[in-house]
């Protein structure tokens, strides 16, 4: 995997405590937003054009062109999240909930020129629904724009471990 | 039969009590076919384990080694391409000590099988190629020379178009002659291509259904569910469609109509035709028949009538076949080039193993459109399949109930028609799919 060998040989950048402090306020507060299901804050989270890209294959580097598990714009996660509020989304009942803990935060790029922080860290998600616990664990990884209003994400790449397993039912929404 | 007077426990011979026979009506069938572990145990036996099953695609196993590994039934197989070229459909079961083979889905094995316990190796065509000291063998009765050492052979193994299929059973017809009228989806996803062949794109989504594998079959040919099951993910890609020309101007995505087809109210379904081939396959046809004129499209239009001719290209492109249904294990959308194998796990529990396909020689923007539907409909965060393997969930559940033991397929009984030995429906809404593939499934049953 090229990015996993980039990372191995990249020297951790000096990142300041309070860019530091930032991106996991902002990685945690993303986090937060999903498990109180807050769709409306969800899409604010992104830049217009933002992505959200959970790719079919590690080995993946560029979501053009080759099968995703999500790889969603603007307009598709609009399009998820009215699917999502639609009364008749009918494996929406009952809702399912979830939990997401992220760690290992390491702010891999922070340049002030371009305004441009890129963050790799860790994700834990249980998801309940109809009886059943279900388990997802994986890596995040955020291009983040600095904005007036703070971060917001131009591209967030999702790794999940099981990503070749097979799936006992369908992601409903963003992991 | 009257309703109530049926007992499931009647039949007395080798069906383990059930009366089989007295499961499948004209128009109803009893719900033990689906939530009965007994039952299922004999449609593994009698369906899957005596006909042609799909292994996989000729494009996946380009080359010499190059494996993949699926199930027939309760068997774990492997398709793999020998060194002469032809391919090999073997048990995926050590002769030895009964270990598999190989673990992996896909991949390239060189030139032997090699056994993981005691190193046993196995060419290609399942033959024994080593044992590591073979003089153990000498003065028991165990004859490595003579086969006793030999991986086991599917007994036959056929291909149409690149397509695969193995089975079990010696006494299968042609695969030709049981694909029949099925053949037209393949040659359909084949014909769409410039030249005339399709290239396997190697991710493969699996997807576990908690319901029956018949469930599902039922439901791809179900044009009654689609503005139900689907109305709201079809009107959220709808609001987003408008969306799109409003802040942008321009039209939206071609993709998006492949979720706001399915605001397609009710009655116009009834548009469509469902044809019941030999052997139980069954087709929907008529519906989507995307053709827009973009430039895309055109230039994708001048391949084919440089490969084929303006005549030809107009009757390929012509088909509206939106599903095929090979029966029992697989859904094929020949004009998205997706095809969905079926793997039964259990009475309640089905896999599907999804994959898409390259048009050769088609622009990449048409391949595009193709990986589109695989990413929008077929993936884990499918907003479709999200409703639909939910209703067959539910579905499941309650046909365990005793409340009732028919499922009803009543609507347009009686009316179907005859051409050409096929069956057609008098209606797209008609229940003649799950009515065709019952007579296949009794037909299947009734071999002891």
């Amino acid at each position: 995997m090229a990015e996993q060998a980039q990372r191995a040989t990249k020297a951790a950048p000096a990142v300041s405590l309070e860019t530091q402090h930032a991106v996991e306020q902002f990685l945690y507060r993303q986090a937060e937003i999903l498990d109180d299901r807050r769709w409306q804050d969800w899409l604010t989270l992104f830049t217009k054009d933002g992505s959200y890209w959970m790719p079919a294959d590690p080995a993946h580097d560029d979501p053009d062109g080759v099968p995703s598990i999500f790889h969603e714009d603007f307009y598709l996660m609009q399009t998820r999240v009215r699917r999502l509020e639609h009364p008749r989304a009918w494996s929406q009942t009952p809702k399912n909930s979830t939990s997401h803990v992220v760690s290992n935060v390491i702010v891999e790029q922070d340049d002030a020129e371009s305004g441009v922080v890129i963050a790799r860290s860790k994700f834990h998600v249980v998801e309940y629904r109809l009886d059943e616990m279900r388990y997802f664990a994986g890596r995040y990884r955020h291009e983040l724009a600095v904005t007036p209003d703070g971060f917001r994400i131009r591209r967030q790449r999702v790794d999940i471990v099981n990503v070749d397993g097979p799936f006992d039912y369908v992601l409903q929404f963003w992991i | 039969m009257a309703a109530n007077g049926t007992n499931a426990n009647n039949g007395s011979n080798g069906n383990g009590g059930h009366d089989l026979a007295a499961y499948v009506e004209p128009d109803r069938v009893h719900r033990n076919c689906y939530v009965d572990q007994g039952v299922f145990d004999l449609e593994i036996a009698r369906i899957f384990e005596t006909t042609w099953i799909y292994a996989g695609h000729e494009s996946l196993v380009r080359n010499p080694g190059d494996f993949v590994t699926f199930q027939i039934g309760r068997q774990p197989m492997i398709l793999v391409r020998d060194e002469d070229g032809s391919l090999n459909v073997l048990y995926n079961r050590c002769p030895h000590r009964g270990a598999m083979l190989t673990n992996e889905h896909t991949g390239n094995t060189g030139k032997t099988f090699t056994c993981s316990y005691h190193s046993w190796q196995y060419c290609l065509n399942g033959k024994n190629y080593a044992v590591p000291v073979p003089q153990g063998y000498d003065k028991t009765r165990y004859s490595i020379e003579s086969g006793d050492a030999d991986m086991t052979r599917a007994p036959r193994v056929g291909s149409y178009r690149g397509f695969v299929f193995a089975s079990l059973s010696d006494s299968v017809p042609e695969l030709e002659d049981w694909l029949g009228g099925s053949k037209a989806a393949f040659d359909d996803m084949c014909d769409r291509a410039p030249d005339g062949e399709v290239e396997i794109v190697r991710t493969c989504f699996r997807m576990i259904q908690k319901s029956n594998w018949k469930i599902f079959l039922e439901n791809q040919l179900d044009a009654l569910h689609p503005s139900i099951t689907h109305g709201a993910a079809g009107k959220a890609a709808l609001d987003t469609e408008e969306q799109i020309r409003q802040e942008t101007g321009e039209e939206p995505p071609l993709s998006y109509h492949y979720l706001s087809a399915f605001t397609t109210p009710i009655f116009k379904w009834d548009t469509l035709e469902t044809v019941g081939h030999k052997h139980g396959h069954v087709s929907l046809e008529g519906y989507m028949g995307l053709r827009p004129k973009d430039p895309l499209t055109l230039e994708y239009e001048a391949a084919m009538e440089k490969s084929y001719g303006k005549q030809r290209t107009e009757e390929i492109l012509g088909v509206n076949l939106h599903h095929m249904l090979v029966y029992p294990c697989l859904s094929v959308q020949s004009s998205l080039q997706q095809l969905r194998a079926v793997r039964p796990l259990g009475p309640d529990r089905t896999l599907t193993e999804i994959w898409h396909f390259r048009l050769k020689g088609a622009p990449e923007g048409i391949y595009r459109r193709s990986l589109d539907y695989y990413n929008l409909v077929n993936s884990p965060s499918t907003m479709i399949n999200a409703d639909d393997l939910y209703n067959f969930w539910r579905c499941h559940e309650g046909l365990k109930s005793q409340a009732d033991d028919w499922v009803s397929f009543h609507r347009n009984a009686g009316q179907d028609t005859i051409e050409d030995g096929a069956m057609h429906s008098v209606t797209g809404l008609s229940e003649l799919p799950m009515r065709h593939m019952f007579t296949a499934w009794a037909d299947y049953m009734g071999q002891e």
